[in-house]
């Protein structure tokens, strides 16, 4: 008997959805025969508003283009800025910088834990990681004064210098993540019923991956190595010793173990950074930020986020405000045309799961 | 990894979590303690804060209003306006606090805000939270302000090759230089309440800053003609209240004016950038008695107005004061002439050598005008109550200046000293230096209270003038040819005032000195001689402490008689003269134009 096709609106309001986004699917069954993503509730029109700002104004506004990963906004904003400008950044601000960055990285990871368990029925991880988050954004509140939004980054360097002892609090956050690790390999990462659930699910084809624009974590889970920090180095990432892990297979599971080996290559990159720290000016000062015009010219910087290649556009007309702001960041591609295919075939239950291993973020996309 | 037995058991292993405190803070039981640069809810100290309103200016999320609070008023330097943050739209990115000039806003470790009132979430930190002042975390100290609190250092020749000349001593900021300087202003607008013709500060540095130089021209001269003369001497009251001086050295507002003014090299270009739009002659006319600032400045408004205009000055040159006081190292002669002639190109009239009172008299210019303006200034010196005064190679400051800059040889000898502690005396100072003596001057008390400008007597004592101060003159010692050869002083103590006042001067009995000299200079103050002014006319008018009394439009007791600048106001400077020309403008046309309806 040929089951009857039926469709099935996921979202907009769904705690599977990583964020307020919508997906149509159309399902035989259990079965999902395609999958329209329909987006459209988030729209804050961040890059039109920033043509409205002088550029200063514009830094509480990019870290809420991704709520859990704010920083890698912030980092690029600013170093599209010092690119036009020719900007110098002193060596502490930017040791400063990649701390920040990779700290974002280790908390954006163990959001995606919890989300990735959660998916699936496993609630404790979550419980687990959300708690050691926490840790994290301690830190960042102290470096900062902000635990989420952070505006820290900013053109010329960083906002402030490291607090008293802020180092040796670091260095002991991340003993005890790299302890805590141990608990979530028992928990998600060695456990029978995640390798099951994941391992040949939400295939992405190495073939088309690059083709269809796909970055981070997703691509490294295709066996592809692509990282920004290495393959175009920007502040110290030359200078530190790190690896880019890449699993075969493009599935959740691929993707998740490269998630996985990473957290533990931004923990040791914490660490260098702490350990060679230069001392120095964290900031090299912008003009009064009322009468700060940025000379006319446009350009392109890119970081590595969390979900992956992250880049900014920015024209400037060498006036007080941007005449353009372009952000272009992985959940697009991911989170709407990459997902629309791989959701073929999938069954209904492993929507969200698929979702949490892409790092769909809908606030990203839409900006 | 695979799908086994280890995989399926490692799981278990989460049990030993069970019962282990978690980190996040268990509230309301328990307090989370923020971290020192917390950046939760605002706080104000009212009483640094000067209602400048930069705060409300960076605010991307326009969340900040500034409002009357009651108690605190208006007052010099302070709009007596407070900010208040509206919760609902703030985002705590505490830009407000890296660019507030005072460093009076903060926000604070607070971070708890609860209210069923949609009102209610208008906050004015200060005075909703008094308490916050113990509270204050994310501050802006001046290392981290986004402002800049240094200045662009003006370049000036070194004292010792000064004194060789007359030449300019400042040496004025290049392009790049202004743009600089004028990049700091945060264009709050504060210095507009304190200058006396409330000039457009923040807009023409705004015009600096973004390189429109003839816009800052423009405006420039839409309430100032000589603010090219300001640019280079004016007592800058703008710059004593400047935001960033709360917390650095202010804005230089006047090098910045000089700047742009100097940017128009001739009165050509003055005029074309300026374009000034002359209205046709309306068939009325003011007559003018003298050519110093506040006639120049009602003389250049009324005749755009369409009136017809005339100035008569009783010496060859115009300027007043401006031309026949202040030393052209400082004002030098081509920058007057310019703008003079700019003035004259415009439809002013100045009869020179005309002196009223004996040349003509003031009845004659009522009959001819339907209005008079005076400004003659306070020519007449003081005298300084000592014996010998009359003596030869005893001088009056403003005598000596006059004659100086009239290109006439004075004899001073090669040891001056001069008497007073303002700013005529500090100029007598170093222009007897350039002369080529060696120079002291004799306050009554101490150097910080010499009303002269600092930078002029840190300008002196670099050109090497001494300055003796609690030394209080006694007498002049003359020789057998009548002329003065010494002077006599004692020093003083400075004693309390009874009456709360400045401290005072009190001779130290017993310790007096003489130094020897060929020249004495007094420069103790000056007033105006209205002797062209008939009695009738006198006993109409009301004349205080040597100043005529005028209404806010500048009018004397007698309606078609106005007066200003040195003669009217007691701040005796040029933009004081300036703003009572102008204000006199206003008064003219409304007085001749509303006896014609
Ligand atoms: C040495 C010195 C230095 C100074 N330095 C500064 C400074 O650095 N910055 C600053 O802002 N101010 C300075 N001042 C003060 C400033 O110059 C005066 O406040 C200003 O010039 C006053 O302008 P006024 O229009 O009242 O008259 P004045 O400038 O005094 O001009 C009066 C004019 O009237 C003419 N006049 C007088 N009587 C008659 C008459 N009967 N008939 C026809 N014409 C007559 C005079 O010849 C003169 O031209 C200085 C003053 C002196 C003396
Ligand atoms: S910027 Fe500072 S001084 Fe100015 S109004 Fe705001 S709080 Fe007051
Ligand atoms: S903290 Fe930011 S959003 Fe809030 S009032 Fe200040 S500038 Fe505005």
């Amino acid at each position: 008997m040929r089951e009857k096709e039926t469709t099935i609106y996921l979202g907009p309001q769904h705690p599977g959805i990583t964020g307020n986004m919508m997906v149509k699917l159309k399902v035989t069954g259990d079965t999902i025969v395609s999958a329209e993503t329909h987006v459209g509730y988030l729209h804050r029109a961040f890059e039109k508003l920033m043509e409205a700002r002088t550029w200063l104004q514009c830094f509480p506004i990019v870290c809420r283009i991704c709520v859990p990963e704010p920083d890698p906004n912030e980092e690029n904003l600013s170093r599209v800025i010092e690119e036009i400008e020719g900007r110098e950044v002193p060596e502490r601000a930017k040791y400063i910088r990649v701390l920040v960055l990779e700290l974002s990285r280790l908390a954006t990871y163990l959001l995606w834990m919890g989300g990735q368990s959660g998916s699936m029925g496993l609630y404790t991880m979550p419980q687990w990681t959300v708690g050691d988050r926490d840790y994290i954004l301690d830190l960042f509140e102290q470096l900062t004064g902000g635990r989420v939004y952070h505006m820290y980054i900013w053109p010329g360097g960083v906002r402030r210098d490291l607090p008293e002892g802020f180092g040796d609090k670091v260095l002991k956050v991340m003993d005890y993540l790299e302890k805590r690790l141990k608990d979530y390999d028992d928990l998600l990462f060695n456990n029978a019923l995640f390798y099951k659930r994941a391992k040949g699910v939400g295939v992405i084809d190495k073939a088309k991956a690059q083709e269809w624009g796909v970055v981070g974590a997703p691509l490294r889970g295709c066996g592809i190595k692509h990282d920004v920090r290495i393959d175009e180095p920007y502040e110290v990432y030359d200078k530190l010793n790190f690896i880019v892990p890449t699993y075969e297979g493009g599935d959740v599971w691929a993707r998740a173990m490269v998630r996985r080996q990473e957290f533990e290559q931004s923990i040791s990159i914490v660490r260098q950074v702490i350990e060679n720290m230069p001392g120095g000016d964290f900031y090299n000062k912008i003009p009064n930020p009322l009468n700060w015009r940025v000379p006319p010219g446009d350009a392109y910087v890119k970081t590595e986020s969390a979900r992956g290649e992250f880049g900014y556009y920015a024209v400037s007309d060498g006036s007080l405000k941007p005449r353009r702001v372009h952000a272009r960041g992985p959940a697009y591609v991911h989170g709407v045309s990459l997902l629309e295919r791989i959701l073929q075939g999938a069954n209904i239950a492993d929507v969200s799961f698929i979702m949490n291993s892409l790092g769909t973020c809908p606030p990203e996309i839409e900006r | 990894m695979a799908f086994d037995i280890k995989g399926i058991l490692s799981p278990f292993k989460a049990l030993n979590q069970m019962g282990k405190h978690p980190h996040t803070v268990k509230f309301p039981y328990e307090e989370k303690v923020t971290a020192p640069r917390y950046r939760g809810l605002h706080f104000n100290d009212l009483e640094e804060c000067i209602g400048c309103g930069t705060c409300s200016t960076i605010c991307q999320n326009k969340a900040i209003d500034m409002i009357n609070i009651e108690g605190i008023d208006p007052s010099s330097g302070d709009t007596g306006l407070r900010p208040r943050v509206d919760n609902g739209r703030c985002c705590w990115c505490a830009l407000c606090v890296e660019v507030c000039p005072t460093g009076s806003l903060s926000l604070t470790t607070d971070y708890i805000y609860v209210t069923e009132d949609a009102d209610s979430f208008l906050w004015t930190p200060g005075v909703d939270n008094p308490e916050g002042k113990e509270k204050k975390s994310f501050v802006s100290d001046s290392e981290h302000s986004l402002l800049e609190y240094a200045r662009v250092p003006m370049r000036e020749l070194e004292g010792s090759e000064r004194v060789k000349s007359f030449a300019e001593v400042v040496l004025g900021y290049s392009e790049e230089e202004a743009r600089k300087e004028a990049e700091r202003c945060i264009g709050c607008g504060i210095c507009t309440d304190n200058c006396p013709v409330h000039m457009h500060i923040p807009e023409y540095i705004n015009a600096i800053a973004h390189g429109n130089d003839e816009d800052a021209i423009r405006i420039i001269y839409d309430n100032n003609p000589l603010g090219e003369t300001c640019g280079k001497v004016c007592t800058r009251r703008c710059e004593e209240i400047c935001a960033i001086s709360k917390r650095g050295e202010p804005v230089a507002i006047r090098w910045l004016k000089r700047y742009a003014t100097e940017r128009a090299a001739n009165e050509e270009m003055v005029k074309e950038i300026v374009n000034p739009t002359i209205l046709p002659p309306n068939g009325h006319s003011v007559g003018i008695i003298g050519a110093g600032p506040s006639g120049l400045t009602a003389a250049y408004y009324l005749a755009m107005r369409g009136f017809n205009v005339e100035i008569y000055e009783s010496k060859a040159h115009a300027g007043g004061m401006i031309m026949y006081g202040i030393p052209k190292y400082r004002l030098p002669l081509d920058s007057i002439d310019k703008q003079i002639e700019y003035m004259e190109s415009i439809g002013v009239k100045i009869h020179y050598n005309t002196m009223v009172g004996k040349d003509v008299t003031l009845e004659e210019l009522h009959q001819k005008h339907e209005a008079v303006f005076v400004g003659i200034g306070f020519e007449k010196p003081y005298s300084i109550g000592l014996t010998n005064e009359e003596a030869e190679g005893s001088i009056q400051a403003v005598n000596f200046l006059r004659a100086i800059n009239s290109d006439k040889h004075v004899e001073i000898g090669d040891k001056v000293v001069v008497i007073g502690g303002g700013n005529v005396a500090i100029d007598a100072a170093r222009v007897s230096r350039r002369l080529g003596a060696d120079v002291t001057i004799l306050y009554r008390r101490r150097v910080q209270d010499m009303p002269a400008d600092w930078e002029e007597i840190e300008g002196a004592e670099d050109e090497g003038v001494h300055i003796k101060p609690q030394a209080i003159p006694l007498e002049l010692i003359t020789n057998e040819n009548g002329r003065v050869v010494a002077i006599k002083y004692a020093n003083a103590e400075m004693v309390p005032d009874p009456k709360g006042g400045r401290p005072r001067p009190k001779i130290i009995e017993g310790d007096e000195h003489i130094i020897e000299t060929t020249a004495v200079i007094g420069a103790i103050g000056q007033e105006a001689d209205y002797s062209f002014i008939s009695e009738k006319i006198k006993s109409q008018i009301e004349i205080k402490r040597g100043r005529i009394v005028v209404n806010e439009s500048q009018q004397t007791g007698v309606e078609w008689l106005f007066a200003g600048g040195d003669i009217a106001n007691n701040r005796a400077d040029a933009i004081s003269a300036i703003a009572d020309g102008f204000r006199a403008t206003k008064g003219i046309e409304k007085f001749i134009l509303n006896k014609e309806n």
